[in-house]
């Protein structure tokens, strides 16, 4: 029915318009088959699907197993973060346990691409599966250190940085798990 | 003087009616449409407003109604203003040839469902169809407007050279039945449809009016991908909704029109005859969203092409063989 009519000899052209109709015909089929399909359309507020467990949303501040904050406020998510939304403030504990004085997310910037969450290494930041942030107002959006910080463990409930790292702040250097007293560098000599 | 009162009114119940059954299946067309095309493209389509979204139609027209009726400053104003109704009065007035059932018995008094049974109601349709060309045109002039104009050009072009093979592919029917009454083309196709003895005068039929209500593959004239919205892009609220809802009565009188001339109108088995007028009627309003969700727009040289080198010679070959065939079997 709807050719593209050419000067071409009248075999190809007649053959055309059969190859042409067919087209059509398995376009109309196509079409039908998917009216009769169930639709693939999820109705939000009433049905929610479940993210998976490693889905990029929120961002929160973890806890070790003791309770303590994991953050050492060491910039690094600060420095991956392509949009530049996340700021702190550092400070030291009298024990030397460094912390974050204030810690912001500003998730009207944010892209949840998750590269805090990768380049954190206490597993302080991480990201959950909560993806319904939306605000009335814009600076609702600015989450600051107690809006971020959770009760939990989050994604790893064992790891604790301070009790695997080399660092004497929770119990003397070389004490630590998996940790190898300090060796004196000058006695090993070739 | 009784007799003639309870005339005016049994005409005036049945105008009424017939009105109010086209605006309301023209407003649940576009309803249906969209809820169509949806389940082609895998969606659910409006489902908000009413039980399964049926007020959607109702909250669309209050919108319209309510939103402000902008008139660009350069605009040609009559004539702004006159385009949207000679857009859709002209297919509301098609409706008025086309019968749509038996002839009923009310009081002892013969009704016969069909508005006017005019002599020559196809050439009434042919000349009606005509005069819609101009809310297309005029609409795209008096906007001033770049796209629109070209839109309407469009639109000018393709339904002239389409209302030929339109008309073309209606004459078979009428060497046929042998009259321009609507009412002895049903009369006529009793007991066979002339779709039977004339399959291809029915495509191009098909075809034809497709272009001409401006429907995908055909809706060159609101190409929104290239013109914006075409000859209605200056139009707001309710102007813009005579437009629209002239595009769908259309479509419910060009379908009444096909299943008239080709399906045997109200005649079929069984059902009673308006039922079976308007089930051949949706079935091809249901064909034309159908085609909606399927065929992709036809380029501009592609519709001159298939217009003039291919539907109006078919067309004519067939007027040639009809007329042997009936010279033959005098």
């Amino acid at each position: 029915m709807f050719v593209y009519i050419r000067l071409t000899p009248r075999s190809a052209f007649s053959m055309r318009i059969i190859s042409d109709i067919q087209a059509i015909l398995g376009g109309f089929r196509v079409t039908l088959s998917h009216m009769l399909r169930k639709p693939v359309t999820i109705q939000y507020p009433e049905e929610k699907r479940t993210p998976y467990p490693r889905y990029r949303a929120r961002i929160v501040l973890t806890r070790d197993p003791e309770g303590g904050e994991r953050c050492v406020a060491c910039y690094l998510c600060s420095a991956a973060c392509p949009v530049d939304c996340i700021s702190m403030q550092s400070a030291e504990q009298a024990d030397g346990r460094r912390y974050a004085a204030w810690f912001r997310i500003n998730f009207s910037r944010c892209i949840f691409c998750g590269l805090c969450a990768e380049a954190c290494p206490t597993l302080a930041i991480q990201m959950t599966p909560d993806y319904e942030i939306c605000k009335r107002d814009i600076m609702d959006l600015v989450y600051e250190k107690e809006d971020l910080l959770i009760n939990g463990c989050g994604k790893d409930s064992s790891y604790n940085f301070y009790r695997q790292a080399g660092i004497g702040v929770a119990r003397q250097r070389g004490a630590g798990q998996e940790e190898t007293p300090p060796v004196d560098v000058r006695t090993l000599m070739p | 003087m009784t007799a003639s009162s309870l005339d005016i009114a049994l005409f005036s119940a049945k105008l009424g009616v017939v009105f109010f059954v086209i605006l309301t299946l023209a407003a649940y067309l576009v309803f249906a449409e969209r809820k169509i095309l949806a389940w082609i493209q895998d969606r659910k389509g409006p489902n908000r407003v009413g039980p399964f979204g049926l007020l959607q139609p109702l909250a669309d027209l209050i919108k319209l109604l309510t939103k402000e009726d902008f008139v660009p400053a350069s605009a040609d104003k009559w004539l702004f203003y006159l385009a949207p109704a000679m857009a859709a009065i002209p297919a509301i007035l098609i409706f008025a040839v086309i019968p749509f059932g038996a002839t009923l018995t009310i009081f002892g008094r013969p009704l016969p469902l069909v508005v006017t049974d005019l002599n020559v109601g196809l050439l009434f349709f042919l000349a009606l169809s005509s005069i819609a060309v101009y809310g297309v045109a005029l609409g795209g002039w008096a906007s001033n407007s770049k796209y629109a104009l070209l839109g309407g050009i469009r639109g000018l072009a393709q339904m002239i050279s389409y209302e030929l093979s339109m008309g073309l592919s209606l004459v078979p029917v009428v060497m046929l039945a042998r009259s321009f009454s609507l009412t002895d083309i049903v009369a006529a196709q009793a007991s066979v449809p002339f779709v039977v003895y004339q399959p291809l005068a029915f495509i191009i039929f098909l075809v034809s009016i497709t272009a001409e209500c401006k429907r995908i593959p055909f809706d060159l004239p609101e190409a929104e991908g290239e013109l914006v919205a075409g000859f209605h892009a200056e139009y707001s609220g309710m102007r813009f909704g005579l437009f629209f809802v002239g595009e769908y009565i259309n479509i419910i009188v060009l379908g009444g029109l096909a299943a008239t001339f080709f399906l045997g109108g109200w005649h079929g088995p069984l059902l009673p005859p308006v039922v079976w007028f308007s089930v051949k009627t949706l079935a091809f309003a249901f064909f034309f969203i159908w085609m909606r969700g399927t065929l992709p727009r036809l380029r501009y040289d592609q519709l001159m092409h298939l217009g003039w080198k291919l539907l109006t010679p078919l067309a004519l070959i067939n007027i040639l063989v009809t007329g042997w065939w009936l010279a033959l079997n005098r």
